[in-house]
């Protein structure tokens, strides 16, 4: 009598799960993704003021971001780890004929049309670099030896420089960003992340001096955002004014009246953040934060898990780009940080990134999913 | 090698996993400040953030009220607000300025005023201002605009109230006219009040009204977008229209005065004798007052500021004139009153006059003299010789106080803007302005209204209701009643001196001499003489320059703009005065021929009410 039923029961579950399996796909990540994603739509159609074909063109890069995830999600991690050379040299090389050829778009120059596509090639870096600097200081034991390390600092700066010279500061930030993450997670001392800092630190005078105009004022902004209310201070005052009048409860789903009456610019692209605040206040954005802290969590347990030294260093890299991202832009607009141009990942409208994000979660669940069973 | 590949294995898998906890524990660690944040920001600046986003979100606009109305006596509209289509623009919206008014300039007509107008207007205004380059359009143009509209992006078609003055240059000097605040009386008006006006009254009755005449702003609350776009209308209140004005002006005599003038330039003043109403208030050549209202263009402006004949001069209230004989029944009973002269005591007329041992002639009109002249004569044939004689009996001082008592030489105080106060001269004015004595024959001079002595023209009716009311002086007004919104309507104040507590039988004998002027067989306005009601009258000349000793003045061959001005002071009916009125037609030469004629016409008008051939 109750046989069938205890069959029935478990047979479900066990189907679907071996479907994911199947298809390599980490389901806690996987359903906390949709999540995001799903509040991210939900958002965008309030920001772009109830804009459906800003959310249909949204929807096919996702889907299109998604597709990427699982086809890297089938890829054996060994395959990326052979490819990472090849990968990093093909986006010097592309970077370099940005430089030489490429287009010129918001004035900066990032996009090279190869003739079939269009793409920036800076944004393979945030996959790249990391992958490069994991397989190069797998091949020895950790924490590795100061003649790789340095080596590793060069391959990092070298695409860091040709990105920052496009100039694409928060791509430069990121990928930068990688390659320390990286390094970090690869054991290096403590004291040499002491002398890494202070070099940072006297370096801030010389990338003042080397920093385009509109770099430099956006750091003058952010530092006295009233110097300016109408000009470069209008986008931070504003979108100041959007979380702070969004208060503990928010304003309600579309009734945010700093994104609904344009007051707020930039509302569905780099400041979508200010929305969420006006809208779900407090304690919607801390809610969100909690689903970004699990995400990234996850990426880091996924690393802590993983076969070997490779996968470990690039899921961590990985997953603590994603948080930079996090981290840059809600800083950014909430006014602490200066105004760099970081998308917040997966809930701002715009494609590139959102790409590049959705292929990172593809490769953690690659790593999740491609172990050996060994030997304990 | 496999024990210690193993050790190596899980020495940096344990490595690893202490840096990813510290990483773990970094980003909790951000997150949470990044919470404090947001914590900052959304619960401790809430009430901050709020209002700033109300700010941003909430705007006042103000609503302008409407301007009262102006009517006439009998409801005539005066003054009214027409709307009015206007094609305005937004210079930071267009492409091209330039091109944008050239291509509007192929659609509708558009002049180089007009282009001109735009510039002026531009500079005082902000860049996202939405400033008129054509007011006034025809129905066909808005239409064409419309078809237009989508080549042009910050063009647009607005509706308006404009003052419109349907009587135009009839009532141009009165009204006066509304334009746009200048500079100057931004500082004089409440800014907050006018805040969504952009007219106030230039001149006239719209000056000089206009706290009534304005209203008061409303305001209402809306939502707008970060461009300013209205949304929606969160709290209205209502703007206080202007009170309606009735002035005590009497159309039908306004326009048969102006006609009546013909060719001539001049001012004629009607007022009641009995309220001290103006009802008639003409000034010749007027303008268009309309053309000020959406700013008059520099080419015309100019052709009135420069033409000789001075369109823009109010010469009712501003013209000063020498009275000539037309003060004579005031000098004659300022004789009767300190009682040095009878009534029919006789002096000899032959011709001149001299002063005791002086040998300048003092010329009177009729070169060959009057003959015997008693008080009666002096005014009916207006013997200059009889009040040289008089003047001098009662000396400057005298003649001053008497006359100051009737208004002369002091501002009527009539409730218009600009007037002028003539001038009464005393030996103090000499001292003070020539810094020189009074001479015994500036006395003389004075007997017939000459020299120093000037006059408006509405000092002159005023005087002559004072007479015709026996000293009862009311301060003339324009405006009679005032209607507020509400419907509560006010009358303007009745101001009465009473000066002169003369013996009534003064007042009756020169009454009466004046009755002669019109109805005598040797008055010198014989020729206005009417069946139908009793006019008592004076003529007057003015000289406009001085004829030298022994010079003959000779009408044809003087210049037209150096002949005297005809002057005519009348009031009617006699048995029970109503209306005062003076005429002064420059250059018109003669005051029975010229001048008295036009008053009879208004007289008639006001009191038979069918003009009369003459």
């Amino acid at each position: 009598m109750a046989k069938p039923h205890i069959t029935f029961h478990e047979s479900q579950p066990a189907k679907a799960q071996g479907l994911l399996a199947w298809l390599h796909i980490d389901l806690p990540l996987m359903i906390a993704l949709l999540l995001l994603v799903g509040i991210g739509l939900a958002i965008l159609f309030s920001a772009g003021d109830k804009e459906m074909v800003l959310l249909h063109k949204q929807l096919i890069r996702l889907g299109f971001g998604f597709a990427v995830m699982v086809v890297l999600a089938q890829i054996h991690p060994d395959n990326f780890r052979r490819w990472s050379p090849w990968l990093y040299g093909l986006g010097i090389l592309f970077l370099v004929l940005v430089i030489l050829f490429g287009e010129l778009g918001k004035g900066a120059q990032r996009w090279l049309d190869l003739g079939f596509v269009r793409f920036q090639p800076s944004e393979m870096f945030k996959l790249t670099l990391p992958m490069l600097i994991a397989w190069y200081l797998a091949e020895q034991r950790l924490p590795p030896s100061p003649s790789r390390l340095i080596a590793a600092a060069l391959f990092t700066v070298l695409p860091v420089i040709l990105i920052a010279k496009q100039p694409d500061l928060g791509t430069a930030l990121l990928v930068g960003s990688g390659g320390a993450f990286a390094l970090f997670l690869a054991g290096i001392s403590w004291r040499l992340i002491a002398v890494g800092g202070i070099l940072m630190a006297a370096m801030g005078p010389v990338t003042w001096y080397l920093m385009h105009d509109y770099q430099r004022q956006r750091v003058l902004t952010f530092l006295n955002p009233e110097s300016d209310p109408l000009g470069t201070g209008y986008h931070i005052i504003q979108s100041k004014i959007a979380i702070g009048s969004g208060g503990i409860s928010g304003k309600g789903w579309l009734n945010g009246t700093q994104s609904h009456l344009e007051f707020l610019p930039e509302r569905h692209t780099d400041f979508i953040f200010a929305v969420i605040s006006e809208e779900f206040g407090l304690v919607g954005v801390v809610a969100l934060l909690m689903l970004y802290l699990f995400i990234i969590l996850r990426g880091l347990y996924i690393a802590s898990q993983a076969q070997d030294t490779f996968g470990r260093i690039l899921a961590g890299a990985l997953s603590l780009i994603f948080f930079v991202y996090l981290f840059v832009n809600a800083g950014m607009v909430t006014g602490l940080l200066p105004v760099v141009g970081v998308p917040l990942p997966l809930i701002s409208y715009g494609g590139t990134s959102l790409v590049t994000i959705l292929a990172s979660f593809g490769i953690l669940m690659s790593i999740q999913t491609h172990k050996k069973l060994l030997p304990t | 090698m496999p024990q210690s590949s193993l050790k190596d294995y899980l020495h940096e898998s344990q490595l690893f996993l202490g840096r990813a906890i510290v990483s773990g524990t970094l980003v909790i660690l951000a997150l949470v400040a990044l919470v404090g944040r947001l914590f900052f920001l959304q619960v401790e600046n809430h009430e901050h953030f709020t209002t700033l986003s109300q700010d941003n979100r909430v705007k006042l606009e103000p609503l302008p009220p409407t301007r009262g109305l102006i009517f006439d006596r009998n409801g005539a509209i005066l003054a009214q607000n027409l709307p009015a289509y206007s094609l305005e623009i937004i210079p930071e919206k267009t492409r091209n300025l330039t091109e944008t008014i050239e291509q509007i300039g192929e659609i509708i007509s558009i002049t180089e005023d007009d282009i001109q107008r735009f510039h002026r207007l531009r500079k005082q205004r902000r860049r996202f201002d939405s400033i008129p380059i054509r007011v006034r359009l025809q129905e066909d143009e808005v239409a064409r605009i419309a078809v237009h509209r989508h080549r042009f992006p910050g063009v647009d078609v607005k509706a308006t109230l404009l003052r419109d003055y349907p009587q135009g240059l009839q009532t141009a000097h009165l009204l006066g006219y509304v334009g746009r605040i200048n500079e100057k009386e931004l500082q004089l008006i409440d800014t907050s009040n006018y805040s969504g006006t952009d007219f106030i009254g230039k001149n006239g009755v719209e000056k000089s009204y206009e706290s009534l005449l304005h209203g008061a702003v409303g305001l209402q609350q809306v939502e707008v977008n970060a461009k300013g776009r209205v949304l929606r209308v969160l709290e209205n209140q209502p703007p206080q229209p202007g009170n309606d004005l009735q002035l005590f002006l009497d159309m039908r005599l306004q326009s048969t005065a102006l006609e009546a003038l013909g060719e001539y330039n001049g001012a004629v003043v009607a007022i009641d004798i009995e309220t001290g109403g103006v009802l008639t208030m003409v000034s010749k050549p007027g303008y268009n007052p309309n053309l000020f209202v959406e700013g008059i263009s520099s080419r015309d402006y100019r052709a009135l500021e420069e033409s000789p004949d001075n369109p823009l001069f109010n010469r009712a209230i501003r013209g000063q004139y020498p009275p000539g004989s037309t003060v004579k029944p005031f000098i004659g009973l300022a004789g009767l009153e300190y009682d040095v002269v009878g009534f029919y005591q006789e002096t000899y007329c032959p011709g001149y006059y001299q002063l005791p041992g002086k040998d300048h002639k003092y010329r009177d009109w009729k070169k060959w003299g009057h003959g015997k002249v008693d008080m009666a004569k002096g005014i009916i044939e207006s013997c200059d010789v009889y009040y040289y004689e008089l003047a001098r009996t009662l000396g400057i001082d005298r003649l001053y106080e008497f006359l100051t008592g009737f208004g002369f030489g002091i501002p009527s105080r009539v409730d218009l803007d600009g007037e002028l106060s003539g001038l009464m001269p005393s030996r103090e004015w000499k001292q003070s302005k020539r810094r020189e004595p009074w001479y015994p024959g500036e006395t003389l001079i004075v007997g017939i209204g000459q020299g120093y002595f000037l006059a408006t023209p509405l000092q002159l009716a005023s005087a002559t209701a004072t007479l015709a009311n026996r000293g009862h002086r009311i301060r003339p007004r324009v405006v009679a009643t005032i209607e507020g919104p509400d419907g509560e309507k006010r009358d303007s104040p009745l101001i009465e001196d009473v000066l002169h507590q003369l013996d009534p039988e003064h007042w009756n004998q020169v009454i009466d001499a004046m009755t002669q002027v019109v109805e005598g067989q040797r008055g010198t306005a014989r020729s206005i003489y009417t069946s139908n009601y009793r006019i008592a009258g004076k003529t007057g000349t003015a000289q406009v320059f001085s004829i030298k000793q022994d010079e003959e003045y000779d009408e044809e061959t003087v210049a037209k703009r150096k002949r005297d001005h005809a002057l005519f002071v009348a009031f009617a009916p006699v048995e029970n005065p109503q209306i005062a009125i003076a005429v002064v037609v420059e250059n018109g030469g003669h005051g029975g021929s010229v001048a008295a004629p036009i008053a009879r016409k208004v007289m008639d008008r006001y009191l038979v009410d069918t003009p009369q051939a003459n």
